[in-house]
């Protein structure tokens, strides 16, 4: 089985290598992709959509449709994520829950049934609890504001700098996640609940899509964002522009909390009661 | 930019990639393909691809390590081929 899968992982790499060969040229002005619509994007984003960043006007307007549905695709890998890993069943053999006296240090182990003393100063550990560290975990909270700001900042500055919602997204999602590892999974559970973040997800999708829709009802087509000229109180060129920061923003909030819901569902095994 | 260093990030790629494939430690893996995706990020940005090598950096080299490293802390972190 090894050797009928090295030779095939070998033979298609071998026929990407020779048909790599009839590629034109690395920056070659004459090649097909750069004399069909990249001249027009160059010359007319800017005029077109005051989008000084022609990587996100193509992305979030020339071509946003697909950008919709990677948004879709992402959605997706979290839903599926969460129907395959999530359990609601409560196992039979309860194990042991673990507690920590914060002030001496000391676990307890607590049965089935069994109560803490009545104290403010217990907290629940996991059962894979490394001993507590006080540098990691307070470096991490430090951190995570710091994170978080960035993320907002590669969101809302996509139009003129490399970034948008799925960078953004994405580094707002590991700040939650990197709070998750520092502390424990019931620290963010806490924060950002279960459902909350599924319905977030939706949300996000809701709002790309939800666009799209409102500019079809105001009578252009599906996203053309220059229908919403009216709704915004700006120019038809300026409400491209906004528009694609809506959808950007819509983007964001889908990935960040797909990141989330991913990470919950599978350091916990889908049981959301002990994380990584 | 700088031809040699050019090749020796592609160089880097290569052996990541293909060390990413024989490690038999999943975890090492996980880590491999990591620095896979950063030496791809780097790659990115020198062909100019800045909006593409930031999407590699945040989502190859950060979140879905993290996820890598998740998996195989609640699965096993011996590959059984």
């Amino acid at each position: 089985m090894k050797i009928i899968g090295l030779i095939i992982a070998l033979t298609t790499g071998g026929f990407l290598v020779y048909a790599a060969v009839d590629f034109p040229d690395w920056a070659d002005p004459q090649s097909p992709a750069s004399t069909h619509v990249s001249p027009h994007y160059i010359e007319k984003t800017m005029e077109e959509t005051s989008v000084p960043n022609i990587v996100t006007a193509v992305l979030a307007d020339y071509r946003t449709f697909d950008t919709m549905f990677e948004t879709t695709v992402i959605f997706s890998a979290a839903v599926a994520c969460f129907f395959i890993l999530r359990t609601f069943l409560r196992e039979e053999e309860r194990r042991e829950r673990l507690y920590r006296h914060v002030l001496t240090g000391v676990t307890v182990r607590v049965k089935e049934g069994g109560k803490i003393p009545p104290s403010d100063d217990f907290e629940r550990i996991d059962d894979s609890w490394i001993p507590h560290d006080l540098i990691i975990k307070t470096i991490c909270r430090l951190l995570v504001p710091f994170i978080q700001i960035f993320a907002l900042y590669v969101v809302a500055h996509g139009h003129h700098s490399p970034g948008g919602g799925f960078q953004g997204g994405v580094i707002f999602g590991a700040s939650i996640i990197v709070l998750a590892m520092s502390h424990d999974l019931r620290t963010v559970l806490q924060r950002i609940g279960e459902k909350v973040v599924g319905v977030l997800c939706a949300m996000g999708v809701l709002l790309y899509a939800g666009t799209g829709a409102l500019c079809l009802l105001l009578g252009l087509n599906f996203l053309d964002y220059s229908a919403l000229a009216p709704v915004l109180g700006v120019g038809p060129v300026m409400a491209r522009s906004h528009g694609i920061l809506i959808v950007e923003i819509g983007v964001a909030i889908a990935v960040t909390t797909a990141m989330v819901w991913i990470y919950n569902n599978v350091s916990s095994r889908g049981k959301y009661d002990e994380g990584l | 930019m700088l031809w040699q260093l050019d090749l020796a990030i592609l160089t880097l790629v290569v052996i990541a990639a293909v060390g990413a494939l024989m490690v038999k430690d999943l975890l090492g893996a996980a880590i491999l393909f990591g620095a896979y995706s950063f030496m791809m990020c780097l790659l990115w940005t020198i062909m100019g691809a800045v909006d593409v090598a930031f999407t590699e950096a945040s989502v190859g080299a950060g979140v879905s390590t993290v996820f890598f490293v998740a998996a195989v802390f609640r699965t096993t972190r011996r590959t059984k081929d």
